[in-house]
């Protein structure tokens, strides 16, 4: 096992320097004075020019400026917010909680909803459940988040008046926040109605965030159930006379769950890239709505180190999937 | 009527037959059917724009600023699903706004297709370590989260549609790649292969005339997820400002508008999404029946 978890992480190592030179080449690869666009210096002498151009560290020869750029990203340096002036890296770990809660949320409310839904719909293939539980798995996996969003904001926010429309919690509450997590710090905070205050806010984004995993994790567990379904061992299950739940449960529900681990994988991914457009809609002060905010700036060392850091956490969490799947499938493990 | 080229009129026969068969299978799935017929019409009023749109979207008439839809109180009948902020009739904007999702989503998914199946066909054929540079490449623009590259792409290349669709078409390229790639290993070492490699066929003509066309019913499902994907993507760049920009009337550029007034006229936030959802779902319905009628595992014949 170890071996196997080793041999995954050295696999690792190629993407993250390709990830880092696609980074590197990017702020290359703007058109125009360097030192217009990223130091926002404009009509400069030659010497501040040249000043500039050695902040930088753009008078060197290219592959030494790669190697210093690696070298400094290792050690945790990942430029300066040139709006803040800040790190980038403080500036990531500051918003990161939030979208971590956020995003945590979305993904075990599309897990608890999703797989029995999927295994009810296979189990009563052809029901009306299955038909309507299906067609709206295909209706949430063409959704387009952002406006689902304000369509919910619309009915439950401004309509029926029970959610707030934005933010992390009511503005009236302060507390300290050791975790960065707004559940834990309301709770923790001990002050009436924070947690309330906190839940609420969650709740829409949530939901919105856990549509397309919700709707996919949904057919796909009803697919794989189906398959599992037709084998033999579940006739023999069966045939011996056991109760239908412990078919289910036990030879059915376990291997019909391998194939869905992996979709749950892959569905980090999308939780990002749906968590840039729901960050933005709910003014979640996420690393999502971070990121845009960069773009709109072009603040490019920030784009440059988000976009490093968000695709080390999406490695981080493909390991760690890749091992789950490996300890529950011991054909990948001695493969 | 006399053919003067037999092998020609039977492969044009042979060719019938495999569409009727497709058909056939295809028929059966009736949300499939439903949706060909919705995306259909979609292109039509996408084409006819000009001639089916009861306004050009540019006409502003400031005087008949957020009018509610024709079948709500105080609606205007000349505007069925009402009139934005600034007085521009929405349902002429949704009409033409048609164009842009489809055209980008079209100009993507070809652009992607083309260069994914050539990539995939040199690193499954090749092998070697061209096969691993171009599946690492492909690695690593699958593990960036795809608004994020597009975000990326666009803030060096700066707004607009030229630099969306590169940036889409990037994203999703790699897809295409991984298909073909798989789908030529599968083939490659197989006995009409090797017949027409014995028979003389060059490197090249084994790929694309021999080995090409046994690949492409994976291919052309992709093709369609990617296409539905696609238009979501760049209405999601519209939203977020970095995608077509207004006053075109694109469905995510008009959403990112329409923000603001959720609080007051539900129609403008309302019906370009609505226009989002049914083309997408229209494609994706097409994509479910097209992968039940290609997938030979899935025919119960």
């Amino acid at each position: 096992m170890l071996r196997y978890i080793f041999g995954k992480l050295l696999y690792l190592v190629p993407t993250f320097l390709g990830i880092t030179i696609v980074a590197f080449g990017m702020i290359r690869l703007l058109p125009g004075d360097p030192v217009i666009m990223l130091a926002g210096e404009r009509g400069v002498t030659p010497e501040r020019h040249a000043e500039l151009l050695a902040m930088l560290g753009m008078d060197k020869p290219i592959w030494e400026q790669y190697f210093i750029y690696v070298w400094n990203l290792l050690h945790g340096d990942f430029g300066i917010s040139f709006s803040s002036k800040e790190s980038v890296l403080t500036e990531f770990f500051a918003r990161f909680p939030a979208t971590l809660e956020l995003g945590l949320c979305a993904m075990i409310i599309a897990v608890i909803v999703g797989i029995p839904v999927g295994v009810f719909a296979a189990i009563k293939r052809g029901s009306w459940f299955d038909q309507v539980s299906m067609t709206g798995a295909l209706v949430g996996y063409s959704m387009p988040i952002f406006w689902w969003g304000l369509l919910l904001i619309m009915l439950f926010s401004v309509f029926l008046n029970l959610t707030p429309v934005s933010g992390r919690i009511d503005l009236l509450y302060f507390f300290d926040t050791p975790t960065g997590f707004m559940l834990i710090d309301s709770w923790l905070s001990g002050e009436k109605g924070a947690f309330a205050s906190a839940v609420s806010h969650l709740i829409l984004p949530s939901v919105v965030l856990s549509t397309i995993p919700l709707a996919v994790i949904a057919r796909q567990t009803r697919s794989a159930m189906l398959e599992v379904l037709n084998e033999d061992y579940v006739r023999t299950a069966r045939a011996k006379g056991l109760s239908p739940w412990r078919v289910i449960g036990l030879h059915t529900l376990r291997n019909a769950l391998i194939p869905v681990v992996t979709t749950i994988g892959l569905q980090v991914s999308v939780i990002i890239t749906g968590a840039v457009l729901t960050e933005n809609i709910f003014s979640w002060p996420g690393i999502g709505k971070w990121m845009v905010d960069a773009v709109w700036r072009r603040d490019y060392f920030v784009i440059q180190g988000g976009l490093i850091l968000i695709c080390v956490n999406v490695m981080i969490v493909n390991l760690l999937v890749d091992v789950l799947y490996a300890l529950i499938n011991p054909r990948i493990r001695y493969s | 009527m006399f053919n003067a080229n037999p092998a020609a009129a039977n492969q044009r026969v042979e060719d019938r037959s495999i569409l009727l068969e497709f058909w056939h299978y295809f028929k059966q799935n009736k949300g499939a059917v439903l949706g060909l017929a919705v995306f259909v019409l979609i292109v039509l009023t996408a084409l006819f724009a000009d001639f089916i749109a009861p306004f050009h979207y540019d006409v502003t008439l400031s005087e008949l600023r957020k009018l509610p839809p024709a079948f709500q109180s105080g609606g205007d009948a000349r505007f069925w699903l009402g009139t934005d902020a600034i007085g521009r009739d929405i349902l002429s904007r949704l009409i033409y706004g048609a164009r842009y999702s489809l055209f980008i989503g079209l100009v993507v998914v070809i652009i992607s297709m083309i260069l994914g199946v050539i990539f995939g066909l040199i690193s499954g054929f090749l092998g070697g370590p061209v096969d691993t540079l171009i599946m690492r490449v492909m690695d690593i623009i699958l593990s960036i989260p795809s608004i994020l590259l597009a975000l990326t792409i666009i803030a060096i290349l700066q707004q607009g549609i030229f630099s969306a669709i590169v940036a889409i078409a990037v994203i999703y390229q790699p897809h295409f790649v991984r298909l073909t790639r798989a789908a030529v290993l599968a083939e490659k070492n197989r006995e009409y292969v090797i017949a027409s490699r014995l028979a003389g066929a060059g490197r090249l003509r084994l790929m694309i005339k021999t080995i090409l066309p046994n690949c492409m019913a994976p291919i052309i499902v992709q093709g369609t997820l990617s296409f539905s994907n696609a238009i979501l993507d760049i209405a999601a760049l519209g939203f977020l400002g970095q995608g077509v920009q207004p006053p075109n009337p694109e469905w995510g550029t008009m959403l990112a508008e329409a923000r603001e007034f959720i609080t007051s006229a539900w129609w403008i936030v309302t019906f370009p999404g609505l226009a989002i959802l049914i083309t997408v779902l229209a494609i994706n319905l097409v994509g479910d029946g097209l992968r039940d009628a290609l997938d030979p595992k899935m025919k119960r014949s």
